[in-house]
């Protein structure tokens, strides 16, 4: 066998396992119901979950607590999935300033007892770098 | 007025360079062909070489026009009013043009261009090249000039013009309705966290490097085309030099931006922004590596050929992902879509299937050797090496497209809910720090023994490897005893780390050793060698400054909560009451307030010190403005503000063992449409950065909330108690001046002295009243330091008796994360020097090359001077 082939074989294993291992490290988009199933059946993986904070019929936000005279790294809000059901999230950061403005969130992370520990939130916003609207300057006319 | 003549220039020129990329590549096309070549018939040359002028000159004035719509603040046009405003300083204007993704094909357009003429000019005695490279060269343009055409035929709509006017692009705006011809007065602006200087020099740079990635490419097409299976190397491989070399940079430039300008903490996040210029890059320096070791060695052609393909195809591939917004939810900073990923998609199958194409249909003809390389040929390890970069490459790849496997299946109707690693630092680190470990000491082994003399077997290795092997033992151990010892600031014992650490230091000495040699010899051919060197000392930097990295703002309060639970988290923001210092690390910090950039004012100012005026650029002076002795503007005066969104926190930092101190301005602004954009401030130290940025802020816009008004009735010389401190009013003065208002004739104005004694220094509040026509009129003083606000509410003239109103409110604060990074340095020092031997390598390549004229320098077999 000459020495090429054998590092061709080498090559080829190797980026076999790379596409094991991103598969492997590879998470999924779920709903709460499921990331509260995999957290009883003892598994631990973060799993990315998108949705839309709870808000009342004002359009303000409840249930969202953020205090940073008691403890800058404590945030907690309650998220409502796609499959409207509604779960309490914890967030050991402060608080994303432009939060509120946000349309949908997707927060990865996994349950722990009976809140959803996030470690990372993704915001998107109506106007983060998509189309500003023209109101903001025909207002001032 | 709407002026629709320099927009229609302007789309008039698109559609002119995109005609004439179709003329040019047509008959730069027929040119090539083998009859038109050997009947010496140049008519086809002249023909395409006038059009590749036309689409040159039309080009210019696209650029031109946009640039004019921009610099002259047309806010008739969409493109200015979106990306631009009026207070922008000229050179963010340059920014603006490439913010949008019309303007960035613009700019990749616009190197194409110039890289073009180059080519035609400096190939023009050696025509063999000039008509199959430029085809290829036309043919790229021809795509890219349609993706910025802006034209609909039926329900087919080909590419975004630049030049749209606002009321075609939001017909639907009703202020259209009642006046088309309405402009608006400022625009929206240019997306605050691009207005920082890299943001004018790292897209220009990023897109030279991928304009010059089209160079191989083309070239290698060529070969293929005309049969040149072996000449396409040698004018190809400087151009892959230059095009690694600028698009290195201009990724190392984009990760300083990121590192100085975002908060994310670090210089580069594995958005697939970032990944994707990072993938054809390895791959690019991996075909760099087989095309020189196929120059000695005549083995690896067919890898050149595989791996200039494949890089090419890797920017289209990138540009697909970044611009047609097939990624979604997987990146925060992908561009808007433009609807134009169908063209994009088109653009990178057409390429892909002609270069494929060409290269299966030609497989059998290109020269292979079936000679084996024996261990110790360097040519050997440099495949391994391009190997792994390869590999490299393909990791990022493999996991970056996931969002793509999605849309894939759901096209074919599976429904796929695959993410992006939760972890994706830990995801791309477990196979990337390897690839860094085996690039490290490929590099050094392949150099020693690509510059070993005489026999290649194990003694000859074995002799060139001692010193450098020695000297890595001995620096490594130095280092990892001295981290024990706690003389640098962390302790070196992770063992993955470790294997890295003598990796790359490995590669130092062993590139170091050869450089050495050659000195008296050749030492303009140790370019490679330079590089190498950079690449290990970028390694370092990474390590040390990712891996060490380490958050010196733990939450210390001792605070007890009851909350869900209480695991292992870490609380990595600290919260600092102005002027209450809290200890972090070594250092005591504390936070003194907000300040301002002030126009011809060095350092910042306090925004204590300034009157707001109606205008939010301007504010008026309210004591005297120095630094240092020198007094920069009295009280009074106006002021221009740089940029008024912006604040700047102070925040000092003490060390308590020797008593040094400096201070920092972490940056925040609060935009209305970003939310809070928080900047750091960098602290440069020799081994190490201190990196500091605020996390939250109060919301400036939100009014402050006022505690009841507690009035005090004084006359002059009294001592109060105002909300736990000690105050004493001195008495009052007449004043002709008052801040922000202008005073009538009759009118009153007096302003009271009050001297407060805060925790660390005391502060003077001048409270006035106004008395016009019996009216009373009142400015009050705010001293945000004590949370007080000062107000001067009547005075009894028959019993010099004054009232005092006073409302406390909330002290102000910040939440800071304190990150230091050491070595970091490392990781900048190592891109120039990795640079720097780039520039060395294309220097000689071109010398190699020689004037057009000359014979095809003849391959000289004796000359091992060849770089890796």
């Amino acid at each position: 066998m000459k020495k090429s082939h054998i590092i061709g074989i080498i090559i080829i294993a190797l980026a076999i396992g790379i596409i094991m291992s991103s598969v492997g490290d590879a998470s999924t988009y779920v709903s709460f119901g499921e990331a509260i199933e995999r957290a009883e059946e003892g598994n631990t993986t973060k799993v990315h979950v998108v949705g839309r904070l709870k808000k009342d019929a004002q359009g303000h936000i409840i249930n969202m607590s953020y205090d940073p005279l008691i403890d800058p790294n404590y945030f907690a809000f309650t998220l409502i999935d796609t499959n409207r059901v509604e779960q309490r999230v914890v967030y050991y950061n402060p608080k994303p300033q432009d939060f509120e403005r946000s349309e949908q969130i997707v927060i990865t992370g996994s349950m722990k007892q009976d809140v959803f520990v996030a470690d990372k939130i993704l915001l998107k916003c109506p106007s983060k770098y998509v189309e500003k609207e023209i109101q903001t300057t025909t207002a001032g006319l | 007025m709407i002026n629709t003549l320099i927009g229609d220039i302007g789309h008039a020129s698109v559609i002119v360079a995109f005609v004439a990329a179709i003329v040019s590549s047509y008959a730069y096309f027929m040119a090539s062909r083998a009859k038109v070549e050997a009947a010496g018939d140049d008519s086809w040359r002249k023909l395409a070489r006038g059009a590749f002028y036309v689409h040159a000159a039309g080009v210019l004035m696209v650029v031109f026009s946009l640039f004019n719509i921009i610099y002259a603040h047309r806010y008739e046009y969409y493109y200015a009013w979106s990306h631009s405003s009026n207070h922008l300083p000229v050179h963010y204007m340059i920014s603006c043009f490439w913010e949008g993704q019309e303007g960035s094909f613009l700019l990749w357009i616009f190197w194409h261009v110039v890289l073009g003429v180059v080519l035609m000019n400096s190939g023009k005695k050696n025509k063999v090249w000039e008509a199959p490279v430029m085809a290829m060269f036309s043919f790229v343009q021809l795509f890219l000039t349609s993706m910025i055409l802006g034209i609909v035929i039926g329900d087919l709509k080909i590419g975004s013009s630049p030049f749209i006017l606002m009321r075609d692009f939001m017909a639907d705006a009703p202020v259209f309705a009642m006046d088309p011809d309405f402009v608006p007065k400022d625009g929206t602006g240019l997306n605050p966290l691009l207005q920082n200087y890299w943001m004018v020099i790292h897209p220009p740079t990023l897109f030279l490097g991928f304009a010059a990635m089209l160079v191989p490419f083309a070239f290698a097409m060529a070969g293929l085309w005309k049969g040149k299976f072996v000449e396409w190397v040698k004018p190809a491989l400087p151009w892959s030099h230059f095009a690694a070399v600028v698009l290195g940079v201009g990724i190392v430039m984009g990760a300083y931006w990121a590192y100085e300008t975002l908060n994310f903490g670090g210089y580069w996040n594995w958005d697939p922004v970032e990944n994707a210029v990072y993938i054809p890059w390895l791959v690019l320096i991996g075909a760099i590596h087989t095309m020189i070791a196929y120059r000695r060695s005549k083995q690896g052609l067919t890898a050149s050929f595989i791996l200039v393909i494949s890089s090419f195809l890797l920017i289209l591939y990138a540009t697909f992902l970044t611009r047609s917004g097939i990624l979604g939810n997987a990146s925060v900073h992908s561009f808007t879509d433009l609807g134009l990923s169908g063209q994009l998609f088109t653009y990178l199958a057409v390429f892909a299937v002609l270069a494929i194409g060409l290269l299966v249909y030609r497989w059998k003809h290109i020269p292979a050797t079936e000679k084996e390389l024996s261990t110790y040929n360097a040519e050997f390890w440099v495949f391994i090496g391009a190997a792994v970069l390869c590999l490299a490459g393909f990791q990022v790849l493999a996991t970056t497209s996931i969002p793509v496997y999605n849309a894939f299946l759901g096209f074919i109707g599976i429904e796929s809910n695959a993410a992006l690693p939760a972890d994706q630092i830990a995801h791309y680190t477990k196979f990337q720090l390897w690839a860094g470990v085996a690039v490290a000491v490929l590099s050094g082994v392949g150099q020693l023994l690509w510059w070993s003399k005489g026999e290649k077997n194990k003694s000859t290795f074995l002799d060139a490897i001692m010193l450098p092997g020695m000297l890595t033992l001995l620096f490594a151990s130095l280092i990892i005893v001295l981290s024990k010892l706690g003389v640098l600031s962390e302790t070196i014992n992770n063992p993955v780390y470790i294997t890295l650490l003598v990796a790359a230091l490995f590669s130092v000495f062993a590139n170091l050793s050869i450089i050495l040699s050659l000195l008296h010899k050749k030492v303009t051919l140790s370019g490679g060698a330079v590089s190498h060197i950079g690449i290990a000392l970028m390694l370092i930097g990474i390590l040390f400054s990712s891996g060490y990295s380490n958050i010196i703002s733990q939450n210390t309060s001792g605070m007890v909560y009851s909350r869900e639970f209480d695991d292992e988290i870490n609380r990595d923001n600290v919260l600092l009451w102005r002027n209450g210092p809290v200890e972090m690390d070594k250092y005591t910090v504390s936070y003194h307030g907000q300040y301002q950039e002030v126009k011809d004012v060095p350092e910042y100012v306090n925004r204590e010190l300034l009157f707001p005026t109606n205008d939010e650029y301007k504010a008026i002076a309210r004591g005297d403005i120095k630094v240092g002795d020198k007094v920069y503007f009295h009280t009074g005066d106006t002021l221009d503000l740089e940029s008024p969104e912006n604040t700047y926190y102070q925040v000092q930092y003490k060390e308590r063992e020797s008593g040094k101190s400096f201070i920092l301005y972490p940056r925040a602004q609060v935009n209305p449409n970003m939310g809070l954009l928080a900047s750091p401030d960098i602290k440069h130290f020799a081994n190490k950065d201190l990196y500091s940025h605020v996390s939250s802020v109060p919301d400036p816009n939100e009014e402050k909330d006022w505690g009841d008004l507690q009035e005090y009735e004084v006359s002059a010389g009294d001592t109060i108690i105002l909300n736990d401190y000690v105050a004493v009013f001195n008495g009052i003065e007449r004043i002709d001046k008052v801040p922000g208002v202008p005073l009538a004739e009759g009118d009153v104005a007096v302003q009271a002295d009050m001297k407060i004694m805060g925790e660390e220094k005391n502060y003077h509040a001048h409270p006035v009243l106004m008395i016009r026509n019996q009216m009373l009129g009142r400015v009050p003083e705010e001293v945000a330091d004590l949370g007080l606000r000062i107000t001067f509410l009547n005075i009894d003239t028959e019993n010099n008796r004054f009232k005092i109103g006073v409302n406390a409110t909330q002290k102000d604060y910040i939440i800071l994360k304190a990150i230091e990074k050491p070595f970091v340095n490392l990781l900048w020092i190592g891109t120039i020097v990795m640079a720097i031997g780039f520039v060395m390598a294309i220097l000689r390549r071109n010398k190699e090359n020689g004037g057009p004229n000359k014979p095809a320098a003849a391959p000289r077999q004796s000359r091992k001077a060849q770089t890796a």
